[in-house]
């Protein structure tokens, strides 16, 4: 028997929520220390994780901590001590645990957050957007979206191994849909223990508290200078900067490699690891777009070339670092590239678009970019709202119209008319 | 009894002249020895820690943000246990007063109701001196300081008291005077399991406005005059620490008075707040001897 049929026997297909799908990952990865703080949609990982180290079936240590803030607290002492670790969170717990991102980073400890996406109050809301994925964008962690949740699952796995990786110690963020994936249910293959076992080694880590042989002080404080003493000279601050973002730059090889690594392994595999492509090969036009969102743009994508219409995705998967090249050398010969974003870089434009129109600038001929905000807090999102979000990319090209007024899909702003505070509302776009 | 001779703590901090909480932190670790981890946040202790890359002590520390000193401790203790290092290693948080009555009571208070095995430290130079004399819950009546330049209003949170509501195996107060009494404490706490929390007033010269040399003379008038009785609390039962025993006895406490004229944050206190004060140690040792009466029927 061929060793193949041996792993596929041992694999197993369960039907799993996106939240549960993070649970068993994180189970197979062989979490040593989770910390974690419920909140709507992200509580069921929390739950099931739970079960797991209740029932015996995870030997993991489970914090439950008062608050979001200590979980990522707890997270970074015990991966500074040693432990592989984990948690999961959503909007205001990520927004609680933002003083320790940069921490996290900053220290280079790879912890993986499993954030289910939702969007910010005020206004409360419960329901997906990307605003909190992307409010974490400047603090030093590799971020990554999924579209359904064998894709959680296995993104999972790849991020323990980029983070752990002596070339990146960095932590990660899995984005996923809240409700949309969170609380789907989907197949899901489950590997076998052992594949997982030797894909994902045991934690190596940089820093190791609990070897008390050595001495370690992290991280006390540096000065704006090279510090030359007689035991030695110490970094300043701003060389460990440097140092963080040429890892986060060089880890996009790493991510490509453990990707492919990932393939090869268990035959499933995400584009080239940093994004997805459909139908692009032949296509007018290119739909950007990550998430639910680019979930949804792939029925628009069958239903146009039905009728003829050469449309084509670009999924985003790797968000930090931005792939700035390789989409650069993707997309140059393309002439029209329609961006949807569920988030706002408030104050200026959607942030998927405004990142793009940066990765292609110096292009001799750039494509035409034209950019839609969609589906904030849980709004519905339709194909009709995205082929009329093609339409009018392509009618703005053709007028070469350039600007960064935002244009909102799917507003119903003629509903309110009754409201009292219509006034607060009516604003001309 | 001796303290150990070996030190864990390099000669030459960049801790101010004559810091109560120098000494305690030196005092600690002797008692704590080599198989020990600490934690600590944002505070004056960090710069005695000095830069990255020359750490100032002979024991590994993870310094941790200023809320978080708490959680800090649980995640090293979760990875210890997850490791069957837990028995074997003690984790012990270091904070200052503001990084422990305020910023950080949340995440205290988790850890300590989690059952965390480990130390809290709270060393109480009753203000925010790291970043200049600012007031925290712990600063004392009347006390100036840079927020409170008229004084501040109230007494000073009882942190102790909180932490025994959790139920909790040991609760200890100590003062940087005692050395010896703090070593103790120390070495006590490190054999109990579960969560150990000792609160250590830490006289400071240039926060509280005395010369360098008067730290111990400062810190012996504090439980002197009773403001800052030293007991221990193991399993819900009170003891008195010798120095402290016989203050039990009004008689036997020096006037309030004599403790505040030392020191230039309290140089305009009206005599209103002597008596506030006078009534403060009166009920805070009525409350004790009423315990002490209680435990021991
Ligand atoms: C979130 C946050 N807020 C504020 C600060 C600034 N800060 C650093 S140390 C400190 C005061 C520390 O006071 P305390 O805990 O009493 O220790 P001490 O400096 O007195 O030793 C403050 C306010 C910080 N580091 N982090
Ligand atoms: S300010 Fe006070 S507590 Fe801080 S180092 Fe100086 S003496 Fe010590
Ligand atoms: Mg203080």
């Amino acid at each position: 028997m061929t060793q193949t049929i041996e792993k596929s026997q041992k694999r197993t297909k369960k039907i799993l929520t996106g939240n549960h799908a993070a649970a068993h990952a994180f189970r197979q990865a062989r979490v040593g220390v989770i910390s974690a703080y419920p909140i709507t949609p992200q509580s069921p990982v929390v739950e099931k994780v739970s079960e797991f180290v209740a029932t015996g079936k995870m030997q993991a240590k489970f914090v439950r901590v008062e608050s979001e803030h200590s979980a990522l607290a707890v997270c970074c002492a015990a991966s500074a001590t040693g432990s592989r670790v984990g948690t999961a969170t959503s909007a205001h717990g990520l927004e609680l645990m933002y003083e320790m991102l940069p921490w996290a980073s900053g220290n280079r400890l790879p912890i993986i957050i499993n954030l289910a996406t939702r969007a910010l109050g005020a206004p409360w809301s419960v329901w997906t957007d990307h605003q909190d994925f992307m409010t974490v964008r400047d603090v030093g962690w590799i971020q990554m979206f999924c579209e359904n949740n064998q894709e959680i699952y296995d993104t999972n796995l790849q991020a323990f191994k980029i983070a752990e990786d002596p070339r990146v110690f960095l932590p990660a963020i899995v984005g996923y849909d809240g409700y949309i994936l969170s609380h789907t249910m989907m197949p899901v293959i489950l590997e076998d223990q052992e594949d997982v076992d030797d894909f994902l080694p045991p934690l190596k880590h940089h820093y190791n508290l609990s070897d008390i042989s050595t001495v370690k002080g992290i991280d006390p404080v540096t000065t704006p200078h090279i510090v030359h003493r007689q035991e030695g000279t110490a970094p300043g601050y701003y060389e460990y900067r440097y140092s963080l973002q040429k890892s986060l730059e060089n880890s996009i090889e790493i991510i490509k490699q453990v990707h492919d690594e990932f393939s090869q392994k268990f035959g499933r595999f995400y584009g080239n690891g940093i994004f997805k492509t459909y139908m692009t090969e032949d296509a007018d036009v290119i739909i950007f777009a990550m998430g639910s969102v680019a979930s949804q743009a792939r029925n628009v994508v069958d239903k146009l070339r039905q009728k003829g219409e050469k449309v084509g995705l670009v999924s985003l998967k790797l968000f930090r670092p931005f792939p700035a090249e390789i989409l650069r050398n993707f997309l140059k010969d393309y002439r029209n590239i329609i961006v949807f974003d569920r988030d706002i870089g408030y104050g200026h434009e959607g942030v998927l678009c405004y990142e793009l129109k940066a990765a292609l600038y110096g292009l001799q001929e750039p494509p035409y970019i034209k950019g839609f905000i969609i589906g904030l807090g849980g709004r519905d999102i339709n194909d009709d709202q995205i082929i009329f979000g093609i339409k009018k990319g392509l009618k703005d090209s053709k007028e070469r119209k350039f600007t960064s007024q935002t244009e909102f899909i799917g507003l119903k702003l003629d509903q309110l008319k009754d409201y009292d505070e219509k006034t607060y509302f009516d604003k001309e776009g | 009894m001796d303290l150990k001779e070996e030190e864990f703590i390099y000669p030459g901090t960049r801790a101010c002249a004559g810091c109560g909480m120098a000494l305690i932190y030196r005092i600690a670790l002797k008692a704590l020895g080599p198989k020990t981890i600490l934690t600590v946040p944002a505070s004056c202790l960090t710069v005695l820690h000095g830069m990255q890359g020359f750490c100032s002590t002979k024991l590994s520390v993870l310094h941790t943000p200023f809320a978080t000193t708490g959680a800090s401790a649980s995640g090293i203790v979760a990875s210890l246990d997850d490791k069957g290092l837990s028995d074997e290693i003690c984790v012990v948080a270091f904070a200052g007063d503001g990084g422990t009555t305020d910023i950080g009571i949340q995440s205290l208070s988790g850890a300590a109701e989690r059952g965390t095995n480990f130390i809290y430290a709270c060393y109480d130079n009753e203000a925010y001196m790291n970043t200049g004399v600012q007031r925290s819950g712990s600063t004392p009546l009347g006390a100036f300081s840079t927020t409170t330049p008229m004084g501040k209003d109230g007494h000073k949170k009882n942190m102790p008291k909180i932490l025994e509501a959790h139920g909790i195996p040991y609760v200890a107060t100590a003062c940087a005077s005692y050395p010896l009494d703090l070593y103790e404490k120390f070495q006590k706490a490190r054999e109990i399991k579960g969560p150990k929390y000792i609160h250590i007033l830490a006289p400071c010269p240039p926060g509280w406005g005395y010369e360098p040399k008067d730290t111990i003379k400062i810190g012996r008038l504090a439980v002197e005059t009773g403001f800052w009785p030293l007991y221990e609390i193991e399993n819900g039962r009170m003891t008195l620490s010798r120095p402290s025993k016989k203050y039990s006895d009004e008689q036997k406490r020096k006037p309030i008075k004599e403790y505040l004229e030392t020191q230039k944050r309290f140089k305009s206190l009206d005599n209103n707040t002597v008596q506030n004060y006078e009534q403060y140690i009166n009920d805070l040792w009525s409350e004790v001897n009423q315990r002490l009466e209680r435990e021991q029927e």
